[in-house]
């Protein structure tokens, strides 16, 4: 009953919200959940200080769909924006959802 | 002015924000919540715009025509002085360069409010179809700075993309709506609404100040990031900005009081606005860098200096026969 899915967890400044989330949709996203985050890392520069700071961005998606959404996050906001994301297996029901 | 300058230093608003760079040096766990922060944000934007669609629909529109349209000039004006005034105070890469002429291009609520708070302290008169002229200001500048960066530059995001983020934003949105909803109303409606928009207001005016200090606090820490060049760039030039926009106001025909102003709209950077359609725009130029400038240096002087300086230089030009 239970599927494998790739959970996608994305720590982003709040300001990119809306690009990655239409970023994840057009590539295959069903869904996504968005909390807002905070925390430290490496770089620790951001325009986000006063607009939200930083937001997590969870998504569950097929591991068909993985490869094209890395790759189009990677190439269009790791260089100069504060993120970071990271991969995990998880089950889950009604897999046709993801 | 000396007494204009005391009085404004110790206004309760000045003061929170002395407490807020004080509690970030002592490293307090001060901060307000962000959901409050928003709350403020849409409160203050929407307050002034409502005031001042009240007072445009007192007045005889003719009458804003000419500082309207020496407000527009300004606008252009004053991003492309600090783009091009940029190189004189150190090395700056062209988005960096972009996006401070945006900053400083745009202007600052918070330091308008302060300058209209710090007039009715001294009790001098100022039209009140001011936050128009703010209005007009808020994003022409943001855009300029963006293309001024933009010529040039690879980046594949485009301008329009920034325009639609920039023009759809909640500051223009709230401060142009307000003014509608104002000028609808008018003072009858305005009457209501009068005990949370008018009487409350100094004092979460205050609260937010707070936060800006925290705010502010950290970002001196950013200091060795700009260096002594963006320190200097982050004073001087909104002084002359500054005198620009009460020079333009005292020729187009506003009192001492609305000159005034337009100077501190002029002399005020961007911290809410700006900050956002930079970092989507140019992401290559450095937030340490703008914000600091904006936040940490041009902010706290204008709120001490900057406001009576510019009382000052208008009623010595009204003095001189402009």
């Amino acid at each position: 009953m239970l599927v494998t899915r790739k959970l996608l967890t994305i720590v982003v400044e709040a300001s990119l919200e809306q690009r990655i989330a239409k970023d994840l949709f057009a590539n295959g996203a069903k869904g996504l959940t968005v909390t807002s985050a905070h925390g430290q890392g490496p770089k620790n520069q951001r325009a986000g200080d006063l607009e939200g700071g930083n937001v997590k961005i969870e998504s569950v998606v097929s591991e068909a769909s993985l490869p094209v959404i890395l790759e189009t996050l990677e190439k269009k906001y790791f260089e100069h924006y504060a993120c970071t994301l990271w991969v995990a297996d998880v089950q889950v029901l009604r897999g046709e959802r993801y | 002015m000396f007494d204009a300058a005391l009085q404004n230093l110790t206004s309760v608003p000045v003061l929170a924000f002395a407490l807020g760079l004080l509690a970030t040096s002592l490293k307090s766990d001060l901060r307000l919540p962000e959901p409050i922060y928003q709350a403020i944000t849409i409160y203050l934007l929407l307050g002034i715009g409502i005031k001042g669609g009240v007072a445009l629909s007192k007045t005889d529109l003719e009458q804003v025509l000419n500082p309207l349209i020496g407000t527009l000039l300004l606008s252009a004006t004053v991003p492309l002085l600090a783009f091009y005034a940029l190189p004189l105070f150190g090395k700056y890469t062209k988005d960096d360069r972009g996006a401070l002429a945006a900053h400083y291009g745009s202007t600052s609520l918070v330091t308008f409010t302060a300058a209209l708070v710090f007039l009715e302290g001294q009790r001098i008169e100022f039209e009140g179809y001011l936050v128009s002229l703010l209005a007009v200001m808020e994003i022409p500048g943001i855009l300029i700075g963006l293309w001024l960066a933009k010529r040039a530059s690879s980046s594949d995001i485009s301008l329009g993309e920034s325009m639609r983020e920039v023009l759809t934003g909640k500051s223009l949105l709230l401060l142009a709506g307000g003014l509608v909803i104002g000028f609808l109303t008018g003072e009858t409606g305005y009457t209501r609404i009068e005990p949370f928009f008018g009487g409350l207001f100094t004092g979460i005016l205050a609260l937010f100040l707070l936060e800006l200090g925290i705010v502010a606090g950290r970002r001196l820490s950013d200091l060795k990031v700009g260096g002594v060049g963006l320190a200097l760039f982050a004073i001087c030039f909104p002084v002359f900005a500054g005198s620009l926009g009460v020079l333009t106001g005292q020729l187009t025909g506003l009192s001492v009081g609305g000159a005034m102003v337009l100077g501190v709209l002029s002399a005020s950077a961007s911290y809410i606005a700006a900050p956002a359609a930079v970092r989507l725009a140019l992401p290559e130029a450095s937030p340490g860098r703008y914000l600091t400038a904006s936040l940490g240096f041009t902010f706290p002087f204008n709120l001490v200096l900057g406001i009576p300086l510019m009382l000052s230089l208008s009623t010595w030009l009204e003095g001189v026969g402009l």
